[in-house]
């Protein structure tokens, strides 16, 4: 439990440094930092729950799009701001550093399996990105029905 | 062209638009953002192409199409904010297109970059506490922090000496090699491969990464195909950097 506190805080403030390394605008520092902590804690609760690698980051990261876009539109601020330092702690770093490695010692075998699990990681989180639009779009269309402010701000969105 | 609004308007957007890209947006923010301008200017029927090395647009019924190179590439989510903020502001008509145009010039030659040292501290913190995360080892953390620290400022100079992103990755990755495993060998830190691990997740290409997925997703396939192929000469350059070191040992 002590372990899982540590990580989160570590998760956030990994995530709001990676933001100023790709010079993420102040005002959307903090909140990308919590979208980042939260959406992590999601990945490690299914990663207790046994559901496997590529549940965890599907999930993880159809929760980083949904809160992103939430923020975004909060803020009035472009998405990538929050989902990008957000994707930092899923980026599958060890697996690809033991597939790099196995490869430069000549352990093929090895290397392979690693790459597979890099494989598996990267489909996930792009399918989880993916399902992430859906749900946006879906909210974007209901909310241009029953609400006339998105309907005005809307009314030329080639999208719908 | 035949009037000067919509040379201006046309010269405008083609400005934003290239200003987005070079700093790392996805296309499809460009091209909305391009045609919003561009009715919010009292032309809603232009067109407008674009890719991740070029923008091609032209308003329907005037002859002549206009096209803009984009050369350079970085990554700067501050400018693609700003650039977003003025395309609101034109269009809820507090300020003119002239105006629009001129604080474009001045944002294409300030940039609010932190200050190095905030960005070589902040580099050291991400290694620390992803390799934290990562690998649960506490006893290797200073150690990390302040390779990535080095790691860091080595890209960093590398980019602005030679201006080549691949290369000053490669050099990078290679140096966090060589310290973690020194770092290893005079007893300063515990284990080479978490070391690594965490320092060099500061130069992992998230924005690229991020950038081709979305792109696939939202139809711009040469676009996407382009950055998803950045992102990966990335990921071989950084790997190549370590694996070259772990060979030599």
């Amino acid at each position: 439990m002590l372990k899982l506190i540590t990580d989160l805080i570590l998760t956030y403030i990994g995530t709001v440094t990676f933001g100023v390394l790709m010079n993420v605008p102040r005002r959307s520092l903090n909140l990308g930092g919590w979208i980042g902590t939260i959406s992590f804690l999601a990945y490690r609760l299914c990663i207790a729950a046994n559901l496997g690698i590529a549940v965890a980051n599907l999930l993880g990261t159809l929760i980083i799009g949904i809160l992103s876009m939430q923020a975004a539109r909060y803020k009035r601020m472009p998405v990538i701001n929050f989902n990008i330092p957000a994707l930092v702690p899923f980026v599958p770093g060890g697996q690809a550093y033991q597939m790099i490695k196995n490869f430069a010692l000549g352990n093929v075998g090895e290397a392979i399996s690693f790459l597979l699990q890099v494989a598996i990681i990267a489909g996930s989180i792009a399918f989880g990105f993916l399902l992430a639009e859906m749900v946006n779009r879906m909210q974007t269309k209901l909310m241009v029905q029953f609400s006339s402010r998105w309907s005005h701000e809307n009314r030329n969105n080639p999208k719908l | 062209m035949t009037n000067d609004q919509g040379h201006l308007m046309i010269k405008t957007a083609l400005h934003a638009g290239r200003l987005m890209i070079e700093n790392g947006s996805e296309i499809a923010r460009v091209s909305d953002t391009i045609s919003r301008i561009a009715s919010n200017a009292g032309y809603p029927d232009s067109k407008v192409y674009v890719t991740i090395t070029g923008i091609m647009m032209s308003v329907s019924g005037e002859e002549n199409a206009q096209i803009e190179p984009v050369t350079s590439r970085s990554i700067d989510l501050e400018k693609i904010t700003m650039v977003n903020d003025l395309s609101r502001d034109f269009a809820d008509h507090k300020i003119t297109l002239v105006q629009f145009e001129e604080q474009l010039t001045v944002l294409d030659h300030h940039s609010h970059y932190f200050p190095l040292w905030i960005q070589l501290l902040s580099a050291g913190i991400v290694s620390g506490a992803l390799e934290v995360v990562f690998r649960h080892n506490y006893p290797d953390f200073l150690v990390t922090c302040v390779i990535g620290l080095i790691g860091w400022g080595i890209f960093y100079v590398i980019n602005r000496i030679a201006k080549i992103r691949f290369l000053s990755e490669f050099l990078a990755s290679a140096a966090i090699g060589t310290l973690a495993i020194l770092a290893v060998r005079y007893h300063l830190g515990t284990n080479a491969d978490d070391i690594i691990i965490g320092c060099v997740m500061p130069l992992v290409p998230g924005v690229p990464l991020t950038n081709a997925v979305r792109d696939i997703l939202s139809g711009d396939l040469v676009s996407g195909i382009a950055r998803g192929m950045e992102a990966l000469m990335s990921a071989i350059a950084i790997g190549s950097g370590i694996a070259m070191i772990l060979q030599a040992v």
